[in-house]
């Protein structure tokens, strides 16, 4: 047997191995053929996915479920632009990711050539970064600064497009060095004056909360933040992406703030005298209306990407840097100014904030023989797993109810689609997640406009052996484009409609070979989730027939303020 | 919408004019006028830019943001060195050529081509001067012009003390 020329493929798989890869999500084709060859021996496992699309969103999965980067795979052309909805949720959601593309050779670049685009200026504005590889002897150093820059300051996508002859160009590997990044400088400790203001700020403030996004579950910051807010005795409100970053059956936890938040939480923010931002962006779907948006507060800004600070709302003390490492700043701060001093006690806002809680809970009503309603599935899940599970879901009304009435407990057992708000998001995330800890429970909590996008993924999940559980539930339409129709449209059902005898769900997933159940009354709830918990050595999809009228509140109307939250369809 | 004077220090590489570039596109924002070129340092480029945008924090941070951006500078026009280069085909006939050649001289254009119809100057310095210079040359009728991006550097000195 002749010696095979170690080439660029061999350095690229060399590269990912270096920086402890484990697994790939991808689909092959031809430019990116040779990377393929050297994968069968590498100890790297590859997943196939059915589509580009689903791999991007496999890697993400991955990633928010472990905080490691997440690794996707895809060819020229095709595969490359089918990443693009992926790059640009994970630029949104800041969900450390890299793609590896195929490109055309360099000699017909720019040619038309077959399955040949522009990736890198395609990915240009949905990565944090981009390479385009022109020479195999770069590979090692490239392959490290982009795992380097996505993991590092603000996370986030990082594109490397590898054309075929620098795949197949000899090449030897070197450890690589971060010596080529001169621009690129993350702050990670917060400027010690700022966290001293903040800290004066917070203390003297009658009415505080701690506003926690998403940064906070990237910077594993958890434990730090219960322990600050513990001990500045102060309310936690947590958005969307933060969902985790705070235990929900805490004292301190309101819930999450905006569109479809607690009462609570919402009007917190807007009562707050002293907002403490914890790696959160002042997202529209927070805000509201963002001049009547805690309109008396005094706002501490504490995020690793300095371009959000005062983006959209003026902070009084803006702290750049690491959430974990700031939050650590400002607890030891608190402790050493407070000396003997006892917490504030704030007894009036805790008491308002009890009455509000009280008075305005989150609520819905299952009829006993009527339909199932989305929100009573969630809570009989919760309770048939004890809440031990990593959810996953799409995006519309089921992904409100998901993060509203799942009880939360632990940051990264929650992954869903918060900015760009791609719908077919929770299939393949789920699959990401499931590899990345086959021994964690995954519930994929999805809806039937969701589930259509991307369903063929679970012929992914029975052939790779990774048994995510799905539920669909099925009422009959793109639920949240119904519920706006409904609310601003006079009723006019236009185009979101899926009701109908097809698919047959059940039928569906058995065919890609997964269980498939079917469900239509609450009675049946309990039973069908025992039977999924025990199924084990194959994925599990239950149809949840439940009320097709079903709408989610709280609702502020987009735009509106924060002040008038509508609680039921009552009171618009 | 006001006028912006950005000085960007970029590694010299390729794609990153198109990222500078594109964060004011995807606004909607226009680029006045754009120099690019290598510093004295070697693998780095400073881009100029003049841009139409409403404010900067943001821009300047979001350019900042970008990998291969080293360093973001706002120049306030009045406390700055600017100069730009343009090259100006006047037309003239046998009679007004003296006249045309003469205006040019006060200006201090260099003439660099001289046609039957027409004569050629190149003339540097802040875009001020050369607004004047086009002022006085335009009756005589411009054939064709070509101007470079503007140039800029703060200034350390007092403007005051320096003549133009």
């Amino acid at each position: 047997m002749t010696q095979k020329t170690y080439t660029g493929s061999n350095s690229l798989l060399q590269s990912l191995e270096h920086e402890g890869v484990e697994v790939i999500f991808g689909v092959p084709g031809g430019a990116i053929l040779p990377a393929y060859d050297p994968l069968l021996d590498s100890p790297i496992r590859h997943v196939l996915a059915r589509h580009e699309q689903g791999a991007g969103h496999m890697a993400e999965g991955y990633a928010m479920a472990t905080g490691r980067v997440g690794v996707a795979m895809a060819t020229s052309g095709p595969g490359a632009t089918n990443l693009i909805t992926p790059l640009q949720n994970a630029k949104m959601d800041s969900t450390p990711l890299v793609a590896i593309t195929g490109q055309v050779g360099t000699s017909a670049i720019g040619s038309d050539a077959f399955q040949e685009a522009y990736t890198t200026g395609l990915a240009m504005h949905c990565t944090k970064h981009s390479y385009l590889v022109t020479n195999a002897d770069d590979i090692p150093d490239i392959v490290h600064e982009a795992f380097h820059i996505a993991s590092t300051g603000r996370p986030g996508p990082v594109l490397i497009d590898l054309p075929k002859d620098v795949l197949n160009q000899p090449t030897t590997w070197r450890k690589p060095t971060l010596a080529g990044l001169p621009g690129y400088r993350p702050t990670a400790h917060g400027h010690p004056k700022q966290v001293k203001a903040a800290i004066d700020l917070i203390e003297s403030a009658q009415r505080p909360v701690l506003y926690v996004g998403g940064g906070v579950v990237r910077a594993e910051a958890a434990s730090e933040l219960k322990t600050f807010a513990e001990l500045a005795n102060v309310p936690v409100v947590t958005t969307l992406m933060a969902r985790g970053a705070f235990p929900d059956s805490h004292p301190l936890a309101m819930g999450m703030p905006g569109m479809h938040g607690t009462y609570t939480a919402t009007s917190a923010i807007q009562k707050s005298d002293v907002l403490v931002s914890l790696g959160a962006r002042f997202d529209d779907r927070v805000t509201g209306d963002v001049d009547a948006f805690a309109p008396n507060a005094k706002i501490v800004h504490v995020d690793v990407d300095p371009a959000e600070i005062g983006k959209v709302k003026f902070a009084d003390v803006p702290i750049v840097g690491d959430a974990k490492l700031i939050i650590s700043a400002l607890t030891e701060r608190l402790i050493a100014d407070r000396g003997d001093r006892p917490a504030p006690s704030r007894e009036d806002w805790f008491q308002t904030l009890r009455e509000w809680k009280a008075s305005k809970p989150l609520s819905y009503v299952q009829d006993e023989d009527g339909p199932i309603k989305t929100q009573h599935f969630i809570e009989r899940l919760h309770k048939a797993t004890g809440g031990e599970a990593t959810v996953v879901a799409g995006v519309g009304q089921h992904q409100m109810w998901a993060s509203q009435f799942w009880g939360f407990s632990k940051p990264k057992t929650w992954i869903n689609s918060g900015g760009l708000g791609t719908m077919g998001f929770a299939v393949p995330a789920a699959i990401g997640a499931k590899t990345a800890n086959p021994g964690q429970p995954v519930w994929a909590l999805d809806g039937d406009g969701c589930f259509q996008m991307t369903f063929q993924e679970l012929i992914t999940a029975s052939a790779e052996g990774i048994p995510v559980k799905v539920v669909v539930f099925n009422n009959g339409g793109y639920g949240m484009v119904k519920q706006w129709q409904h609310l601003f449209y006079g009723g006019r059902i236009s185009a979101s409609d899926l009701s109908g005898p097809v698919p047959d769900y059940p039928g569906l997933a058995e065919a890609m070979g997964c269980v498939g159940m079917r469900i239509d009354r609450p009675e049946e709830i309990d039973s069908a989730i025992d039977k999924a918990i025990v199924i084990d050595d194959r994925p599990v999809v239950i149809e949840v027939v439940c009320d097709p009228d079903e709408m989610c509140f709280p609702m502020v109307p987009a735009g509106g303020s924060n002040d008038h939250i509508v609680m039921g369809p009552d009171e618009l | 919408m006001s006028q912006h004077t950005l000085s960007v220090i970029v590694e010299d590489q390729p794609g990153v004019l198109a990222r500078v570039s594109a964060m004011f596109s995807n606004r909607g924002f226009n680029i006045h006028s754009l120099a690019v070129g290598p510093t004295h340092v070697e693998g780095r480029s400073r881009i100029t830019l003049v841009v139409d945008a409403p404010e900067m924090e943001q821009l300047k941070k979001q350019l900042h943001k970008l990998v291969n951006v080293i360093k973001v500078t706002e120049l306030d026009q009045v406390e700055s060195l600017e100069s730009e280069v343009m090259i100006a085909r006047i037309a003239c006939d046998p009679v007004n050529r003296g006249e045309v050649g003469d205006t040019a001289a006060l200006f201090g254009a260099r003439m660099i081509d001289m046609g039957p119809d027409s004569l050629t100057f190149e003339i540097s310095g802040a875009p001020d001067h050369l607004a004047r210079f086009l002022e006085n040359i335009r009756p005589y009728g411009i054939v064709d012009l070509v101007k470079s991006g503007r140039v800029a550097m703060r200034m350390v000195g007092d403007n005051s003390k320096v003549s133009a």
